[in-house]
Formats: C-alpha cells, structure tokens, sequence
C-alpha cells in the first residue's frame, strides 16, 4: 500500500465515521425493538443485527464492486472488478492530496448497505418468517440497494470511470444517501407491509411499545451516529465535514420541536416517542440536502420534515397498510421530502454548485431531484414487489397464526427477551426435574 | 352467586371479553397467571443449552355471577376461547357465600 498519498486526518475521519455509522444498525435495533410488544422484542433485534452480517459478507463478495465498480451505462458497477476485495490494497479514493485508502471508502460504505437493509424490518414487525427475512435481504440488498447505490453514490473519476446515472447525468444531490437508501427502503417497507398483510389484532388491539426508553437511547445514538453517515460522507476532515455536522444537529432539532407541535396541537400532549420519532425524520430530511443547504436551510428542512412525517403516519390507518413502527411514514415520506427539499433550499455558492428555487435556481435542480426520487422510488417498488413474491413463493413470508399470536421470539428464536419473575420457572429437562432421593453412604457401600 | 374462574390462553382474552361483553357481563378480574397441565411448557435456548420453561403463560378471568348464571357465562367463555389445540384452559364454577360492594354497602345479587 502506497501510504506516501493518504491524507491521514481524511482517512481517520473516514474510518471513524464508518465505525459511527455501523453503531446506527445495533442502535436501529434499539429504536425498533422499543417499539413493539415484549413478545417480539428479539427477532425485531435479530434482523437488524442479522443485516450487519448477511450485508459485511456480501459486500466483500460482491456488493462493493457492483456498486462503485466500472459503471455498465450508468446502471450497474463490474460485479467482477473488485470481487473479494480483489485489487482494494493499493487502490485510493479521493481527490489529490485527500485520498483516503479504498477499503476506508469500503468500510464506511458498508456500513451504509447494513441499515438500508436494517431499516425496513420495522415494517415487519412481529410477523415475517426469520428464514424468509434472510432470503429477502439478500436479494433485496443484491437487485434493489447495490444498483440504486450506484447510480446515486459512484461519481466519475471517483471510484468508478464511469459513474451511476442519477450521480452524473441527472446531477440530482443526494449527499449521503436520501434516495439510495432511505426512499429505497422505505419502499420495499411499503411493499413487504402489504405482501405479509396486518399483525393479528391490527386496528383491533392496542399494539403499544413495550419500552420507550429504548426507543430514547436508540434516537439518541442514532443522532450520534448520523453525524458519521452525514459528515464522513465529505469523505474528508474539512470545513464541509464541519457543515455537514451543524446541519445535522439544527435538522434533527428542529424536525424533534415540529414533530412535538404537531402532537401537541393534534393529540394534545408532547409525546417522548414523538420525539424520538421526530429526531430520526429530522436526520432522514436532511441526508440528501446537508451538503448543499446553510444551517438555516437545514432548519427549514428539519422543521418541514417533522410536520410532514407527523402527519403522514396517520396515514397507515387510513389505507389499512400495518407499517408496524412507520418505516414508510418516516424514512419514505422523509426521504421524500429531503431530496425535494434541496431542490428548493440549495444555495449556489455551496458544495453541489447550483441553486436551488429559493435561491435564485429556477426549477431545474428541483425537477433533476424528483427525477432522482421517483426513479428509485419506483425502481425499488417494483423489485422488491418481485423479490417479496418469490420469497412468499418459495419460503414463505409469514409464520403461523398460533406462533404470531404467542408471540415471535419464541417460534422463530427459541428465546424470551425478558426474565423478570422471581419464580423460578424453568428446568433443564422436557420433564419437571424431581430430585432423588439421597443415599446414605451405607446403602451406597450396599450398592 | 356464583365465582366462574376461567384459565385461558392470553390471546384468546380479546376473543372472551368480547363475547361476554355480548352476553350481557360488564365486568371481569383479569390476573396474569403461569402454570401448566397437559400442554407442559416450551423449550429456550441460550447458548446450546436447552431451558425447558415448566410454566406457560396463561390468562385468568374471574367473573362474579348472580343465580343460575354461571353455567351461560362458562358456555360463553369456551365457545370464545376454544381453538381446539391442547391448552385452550380450563373453567369452573365455586359457589360464593355472599358479596359486599365496598361503596354502598348493598349485599347479595344487589352488589354484583
């Protein structure tokens, strides 16, 4: 490895923000798991700790390359040039005299494939077969993430001769990944929701969450995290890293107070999940927009995107779609909003160069936005409409009746989250253990 | 008066209050309660190793009847809590001496 051309302050940076950003998965589980009943709290954690695995593996195999490999038209990076990590070890990423080496490039982008993939489990909430959860990551993260990937995040020059088609033809921003992730995941949230049908006694029961003090430590390292997804997404220590830092706090703020006044006008009281749930819109609102936007732009992205999420979670009810813990109305809806939002509020004389409506920019980078949005988010509808069919057709998307209404964790995990009872209940035998009668040592010599 | 207990399994408690609530019963003690008879426990795994957990959830439902009442509410409760698999629960009718309402004082049926 040639470490004469790496800028060590931007590679530190980097391999920190990737650590940053893989804490968000374990930290996603967290915030999930808050959510629902006691009685799935382990499987709703399995699946985001099972995408760190399923996801580090297929990155190395294959995942990068067909991400920021040679573009094929813009679509599709070579799935064969960098298989295995092949030919990372001399490789840099990076403009001169800020290149950071390949594999820091790698690791922080793999951890942003983990929770794309993470994130949609919260629309599956208590119902969908662990065997067939594993199958849809892995083709959904194969056909859905690694291509949508590459076509927001593989810029010419960089890592790829030629990059993906929204990066460099469209131009639409999409910083740290707005579309690639958030409105792709939200999407095939969507589809799975509708594909596995409600959790028994949705609508009917009340399905309230088990434990919002997970849910709080969750949205806080989540916000830590975030600074990593957004921030090491400069993929350098420098003054853009700085704003992108002070745009993620104002956004999540400002998305937190917007979510609580919509509570507390619509619902009457400021809730703690409201403002937990606020603190991830706010950072989803503006992950494609924070490189591009001033703080105060930020704040308006925050703010809009808070009320907008708020609103737009009531709307499951309304179709009857159980997005169990509001994938879509958070990460879709929110997604949404940030990548239009930069069409709207990005100033010229910023990162991405041009302006957007509010700044003098017409409505050119706005209509290059939507462009950006729908083509993943209809892209990402389709796939993983397919791939959720074909799961359903082979393994099967949802366990039974009877194990659903026990609850999951012990159908699909053998395993209860909490042990709470001071009886002790158990035995180590499928029979109630009864002891022996002792021996005296006089019948023992008898014996 | 009459005390019917009933056992049942706690997804099956929506089903139950529903039907009594039908039936004419407005009112019910809930308990959560683990025990086991027949269905025996399940089996968690921690490790490789195999904990058999002797006592399974179950739900009980106490529910105050006046006269010959009882025996409709038992037909209630296992019509509604019946899936048919092994531990669906159990039912049964003690006979109560009498029932005071803490509030007013009134006794006997008056009170229920």
């Amino acid at each position: 490895m040639n470490l004469i051309q790496i800028n060590a302050g931007d590679t530190a940076w980097v391999m920190v923000s990737a650590a940053l950003v893989l804490l968000m998965t374990p930290a996603l589980a967290l915030f999930y798991a808050g959510m629902v009943r006691s009685k799935g709290v382990l499987n709703m954690m399995m699946m985001s700790v099972l995408s760190m695995g399923i996801i580090a593996v297929l990155w190395v195999l294959y995942g990068y390359s067909m991400t920021f490999g040679d573009s094929w038209h813009g679509l599709l990076g070579n799935p064969f040039q960098f298989a295995g990590m092949r030919g990372m070890a001399e490789a840099t990423v990076g403009p001169e005299g800020h290149q950071i080496p390949a594999f820091a490039f790698a690791g922080f982008q793999a951890a942003f494939a983990i929770i794309a993939v993470a994130l949609i489990s919260g629309a599956v909430a208590d119902r969908m077969k662990f065997s067939a959860w594993v199958a849809f990551s892995v083709l959904w993260a194969t056909l859905c993430y690694f291509p949508a990937a590459h076509w927001v995040f593989a810029f010419d020059g960089f890592a790829a001769e030629h990059g993906g088609w929204i990066a460099n033809d469209v131009k639409a921003f999409d910083f740290a990944g707005g579309t690639a992730i958030h409105i792709n995941a939200g999407a095939a949230a969507l589809v799975l929701a509708v594909a596995l049908g409600p959790r028994i006694g949705f609508r009917t029961s009340p399905m309230r969450p088990h434990n919002l003090t997970l849910v709080m430590v969750g949205a806080g390292l989540l916000w830590f995290g975030w600074f990593g997804f957004n921030g090491g997404s400069a993929l350098a220590a420098n003054g853009l890293a700085a704003m992108v830092w002070v745009n993620t706090l104002v956004a999540a703020g400002a998305a937190m107070l917007g979510w609580l006044a919509t509570e507390r006008l619509r619902d009457g009281h400021a809730t703690s999940l409201g403002a937990a749930s606020g603190i991830v819109a706010g950072l989803v609102g503006i992950t494609p927009a924070c490189s591009v936007v001033t703080p105060l732009g930020a704040l308006a992205i925050g703010a809009i995107t808070g009320v907008c999420c708020a609103w737009a979670i009531g709307l499951k009810y309304r179709f009857g779609i159980d997005d169990s813990l509001d994938v879509v109305g958070v990460h879709l809806v929110g997604g949404l909003v940030g990548t239009l939002a930069a069409g709207l509020f990005a100033k010229g004389s910023l990162a991405g160069g041009a302006a957007g409506l509010f700044y003098g920019g017409g409505l050119e980078q706005l209509g290059r936005q939507a462009v950006g949005a729908v083509a993943v988010l209809l892209y990402s509808l389709v796939v993983s409409y397919l791939l959720a069919r074909l799961v359903d057709a082979t393994v099967g998307l949802r366990i039974d009746r009877r194990a659903e209404a026990a609850g999951i964790d012990l159908a699909e995990h053998a395993e209860s989250g909490y042990d709470l009872s001071r009886v002790q209940y158990s035995s180590y035998s499928k029979s109630l253990v009864v002891p022996r009668p002792e021996k005296s040592p006089k019948e023992e010599v008898e014996a | 008066m009459n005390l019917v207990t009933a056992i049942i399994q706690p997804d099956a408690v929506d089903d139950v209050q529903i039907a009594l609530h039908q039936h004419g019963i407005n009112g019910m003690t809930l308990t959560e309660v683990s025990g086991y008879a027949r269905q025996r426990g399940h089996t968690e795994v921690y490790r490789g190793d195999s904990i058999t957990i002797d006592f399974t959830d179950k739900v009980k439902i106490e529910i105050l009847c006046a006269g010959d009442e009882a025996w409709a509410v038992v037909k209630v409760i296992c019509d509604a809590a019946r899936t048919g698999s092994v531990g669906d629960g159990k039912v049964w009718i003690s006979p109560v001496e009498d029932v005071v309402r803490i509030r007013t004082g009134e006794r006997g049926d008056a009170a229920i």
